[in-house]
């Protein structure tokens, strides 16, 4: 049905951008990881396997990594805690209100991400609401140190940021449950439990593995909630990244981490896909 | 007409506990926000409870802070240039994906879509690397090239779904009645998919206001609202920020309403709408 | 020849059958909308019944309260010697083959046939010999480990009767199962429907708008119009006895004749016989296979026989017979069924027997 030129014209302009300003700057990345950096904060452009050598080798890179997966995956499962029965609640349950819930629901999305971590930061400090709320109830008498500049802090609000992530396409995938299965699971006899379990949950799989791989993978990621709450225990690989583009200038070494996150989230992209495929009936 | 009831999976005891725990992810949801809305009144300071001395003071201080506004500025600004940008390069890639048949098809589309799903900071640096390589100096600019790029994925989904959704029986009738490719594409196609792009330009600019993971990186020495408070917090905390945090909740507010409105216009279902509010979050 | 007509009939006659399922005053409102206004009926042990109605007739409302997915806003069921309607529909005796099937699509067949049996409390013992049963039932045995979305529909919903039937229900619904299908699948599955029936011997509630198939597979059929039950007999009275006019142009094609009675005498236009009617307006139900053309004369042009004439407005072929619209002087227009046949030429002359002539009621006006 379309001429060449149509396609020409439709395909062209959005693939030399993406063609400069992604593929290219990941090329550069690739370039990167593999040159080092001189005593004179000089790139030296010889190629090397340093890079990928200490980060295998130097303990506070491998040891990150490992918390920064260990936050990402408490925040994916506690989003996902929070963000299912929400989801279930909605689809199944609020009948008319389900619309005016569910704009509810996405408009915490739509404040800003800094906003948001500021409140968090507000709340939690030892001079903050909650920590003064609890002594003015005498519930305690000290503040809680624990509550800033901890993991704890970091997966807080990250986890107050990403649950709405997965509350959306677990919402969808709920609301794409044929009601007609509900009823003929009902019909042959099980109970509403069981129909949840046997029919509902499967098949609402996909949905939620979407959900988590975005958790996970912004989780992962992110710099600013462990920048602003994480203190000197929260430390992120992106932050380290962050320093090695900034004081600690040490591109090379900053764009071999970069790499290797990449290289992640895409295997992870890719293993989320094959599974939801393998998940969908439809 | 036969009104069926969809039917609830739910007993008594259990739709309790669902309320329950709906109720509390919300409060969990908005409490901080409410916190903040309140102590951006608090006389003595962010923290503290119970909240006093209520006043005006902090509004007083942030519209004299002319900093804040040049940011402001700065960042519309951005915002509507990215706007162009990402539906200008957008519009063209939805029609590509919905229309056209072409090899490495698969391809492009996650090469489009993929900066949705990544986190800002690899975005963010690899563009860095690239200016710094074309030695192109940081600047609005720059910022501009980043949100764009970051955002044509999420003009994309938008006006892709809303291709999707344009009966192809209303092209065909248009070409049977004489209308050829291009007529039609501007009397059929466009008024139906009028409502995605709207959608879309709203949802970027206000992506493009608040976004702040790949602005990091590009930043020059004009500052872009949210990297301007971001300043502000490493130097201290004052409810100043709280009262611009609340002025942008409002306008948050505000187009995300607007934005709703134009969807359910749209008649949206709850999976394209879904799927579009996500992957616009992920980009901010 | 007036003949008394009962809107309800009584349940078939035979002393060995019981009623299965009380249906007693049953009204269904949404909102505004009454839907379901005092329904009385019952059903029989091992019969085939079919609840008959156009879309908007409350037939599929009355499915759903008997199998428990609504509840009626006032009314009872009994099934049995005891209530249903207090029950959830994961505990009645009921169970549904559904309009689009809805098979679980996560499931395989043998999966979603077990379904039922795995669910039940204690779950049932020998399932696998069960499900082998019912599939073996519905001839579809090879299919075991399909998914749903890989077979037909018409093999979709074979597995659906096998998934209902396999936990030996007192009552089987059927929402319009065979709509989906096309035309000769559907003829070919009335007929399976019907025999599967008589094998198992359950009581089988099937709702369907298609008359045709309603006088094929049923033994009674229960013809709802706005809500309300305008007539429940077997086909063959449904048909040859209409109780209204609306069952008349339901059931099958009709001629309305609207007539007037005076001392013993009905006349229609500028037709008249003798009949035993009571004087005042009439309203007549005349089947289009019972006018026949006129021969000129002999034994088949039989005195009390009514004979008019008429040119051939259209002719609509159907095989075997046509159905002729004829007009005649007076303006009244017939349908009328014969053998098919060349030609019609100018004004042809028709007879019927004033007996086939059947009166019925106007049907009640309705909000």
């Amino acid at each position: 049905m379309f001429s060449r030129a149509y396609r020409a014209a439709v395909t062209v302009p959005p693939l030399m951008w993406v063609m400069t300003f992604l593929v290219v700057p990941y090329f550069l990345m690739f370039c990167y990881s593999f040159w080092t950096v001189s005593a004179s904060q000089t790139i030296v452009h010889t190629w090397t396997l340093d890079n990928y050598r200490q980060l295998l080798a130097v303990n506070v890179y491998r040891q990150t990594l490992l918390r920064s997966m260990w936050i990402a995956a408490r925040v994916t499962l506690f989003s996902l805690i929070l963000g299912y029965p929400l989801a279930y609640f909605l689809s199944f349950h609020a009948g008319g209100r389900k619309e005016l819930y569910y704009q509810l629901v996405i408009i915490p999305l739509w404040v800003s991400y800094l906003v948001r971590a500021y409140a968090w930061k507000t709340i939690l400090g030892s001079e903050g609401v909650l920590n003064t709320l609890l002594q003015y109830v005498h519930l305690t008498h000290h503040p809680l140190e624990f509550l800033l500049y901890s993991p704890f802090a970091v997966v807080l609000t990250l986890t107050h940021i990403y649950t709405p992530f997965t509350f959306l396409p677990i919402y969808a995938a709920l609301e794409h449950v044929p009601r007609n299965l509900v009823e003929a699971s009902n019909d042959l006899g099980a109970s509403p439990r069981q129909t949840f379990w046997r029919v509902i949950f499967p098949l609402s799989i996909p949905g939620v593995l979407a959900g988590a791989t975005f958790a996970f993978v912004l989780s992962l990621g992110d710099f600013l909630a462990p920048a602003l709450l994480g203190g000197p225990s929260g430390i992120m690989i992106s932050n380290i990244v962050v320093s090695l583009f900034g004081a600690a200038y040490n591109w090379p070494l900053g764009a071999a981490i970069s790499l290797c996150m990449l290289a992640l989230v895409v295997s992870l992209l890719f293993l989320s896909e094959r599974l939801e495929k393998k998940w969908s009936f439809s | 007409m036969e009104l069926l009831v969809s039917p609830t999976n739910v007993t008594s005891s259990g739709s309790r506990w669902l309320l329950l725990h709906a109720v509390l992810v919300f409060a969990f949801l908005y409490l901080p926000i409410a916190i903040l809305i309140v102590y951006s009144f608090n006389g003595p300071g962010v923290g503290g409870f119970p909240p006093r001395n209520l006043t005006f003071d902090w509004y007083r201080t942030l519209f004299a802070d002319g900093a804040i506004w040049q940011s402001v500025a700065n960042s519309l600004m951005v915002a509507a240039i990215t706007v162009v940008i990402a539906l200008g390069l957008g519009i063209p890639a939805a029609l590509a994906l919905d229309r056209a048949q072409f090899p490495g098809k698969a391809v492009f589309r996650r090469l489009v879509l993929l900066p949705l799903i990544l986190p800002g900071i690899i975005t963010g640096l690899s563009l860095l690397m690239l200016f710094a390589r074309a030695q192109i100096n940081l600047s609005l600019m720059t910022i501009v090239l980043g949100h764009g790029t970051a955002l044509i994925s999420v003009a994309t989904t938008e006006v892709f779904a809303g291709l999707q959704k344009v009966d192809r029986a209303q092209e065909e009738a248009s070409l049977d009645l004489g209308a050829n490719y291009w007529q039609t594409f501007w009397r059929v196609t466009v008024p139906n998919v009028k409502l995605s792009i709207i959608g879309a330009a709203l949802l970027i600019f206000t992506l493009s206001l608040d976004e702040i993971a790949v602005s990091f990186f590009l930043i020059g020495r004009e500052n872009t609202l949210p990297l301007e408070i971001w300043g502000r917090l490493r130097r201290g905390i004052t409810p100043e920020i709280n009262a611009i945090s609340t002025i942008i909740f409002v306008f948050s507010l505000m187009a995300i309403v607007t934005w709703y409105r134009l969807r359910t216009k749209a008649e949206a279902n709850p999976e394209i709408g879904a799927e579009l509010i996500e992957t616009s979050a992920q980009a901010g | 020849m007036a003949t008394s007509i009962n809107p309800v009939e009584p349940a078939v006659n035979d002393a060995s059958s019981s009623s299965l399922l009380s249906v007693r005053n049953v009204a269904k409102t949404f909102g505004k909308n009454v839907v379901l206004r005092d329904i009385s009926l019952e059903v029989a042990e091992g019969e085939f019944l079919t609840i008959l109605g156009e879309s908007g007739s409350g037939k599929t409302t009355l499915l759903r309260i008997i199998a428990g997915f609504e509840s009626a806003t006032s009314g009872e069921l009994w099934m049995k010697g005891e209530r249903l309607d207090h029950l959830p529909p994961y505990k009645r005796r009921v169970n549904t083959v559904f309009q689009h099937y809805a098979l679980f699509p996560h499931l395989t067949v043998e999966q979603n046939v077990g379904y039922g049996l795995r669910v039940e409390n204690p779950p049932q013992p020998d399932i696998a010999a069960r499900v082998e049963q019912a599939l073996a039932r519905v001839q579809m045995t090879t299919y075991g480990t399909a998914k749903p979305s890989r077979i037909s529909g018409g093999q979709q919903q074979r597995v659906a009767l096998a998934r209902a039937l396999v936990k030996r229900p007192q009552l089987l619904l059927l929402d319009e199962p065979l709509s989906a299908l096309d035309a000769n699948l559907r003829r070919q599955m009335q007929v399976e429907l019907k025999s599967l029936q008589r094998e198992v011997g359950i009581s089988f509630v099937f709702v369907t708008h298609d008359q045709e198939e309603a006088m094929v597979m049923s033994d009674r059929i229960a013809l709802l119009r706005m809500g309300e039950l305008e007539q429940v007999a077997s086909p063959r009275e449904i048909y040859s006895r209409p109780a209204t006019a609306y069952t008349a142009q339901f059931i099958g094609h009709t001629n309305l004749l609207h007539g007037e009675v005076g001392q013993g005498v009905l006349r229609c236009h500028s037709l008249a016989w003798e009949t035993l009617l009571n004087d005042g307006p009439a309203l007549l139900s005349l089947r289009p296979e019972n006018i026949r053309l006129s021969p000129e004369s002999g034994i088949d042009r039989p005195a009390e026989s009514v004979f008019f004439k008429g040119k051939v407005r259209n002719r609509a072929f159907h095989g075997a017979t046509e159905l002729l619209q004829v007009e005649c002087a007076d303006g009244l227009i017939f349908s009328v069924r014969t053998a098919s046949r060349a030609d019609f030429r100018g004004d042809v002359e028709f007879q019927f027997r004033p007996a086939d002539a059947i009166p019925v009621r106007e049907s009640a006006e309705r909000k």
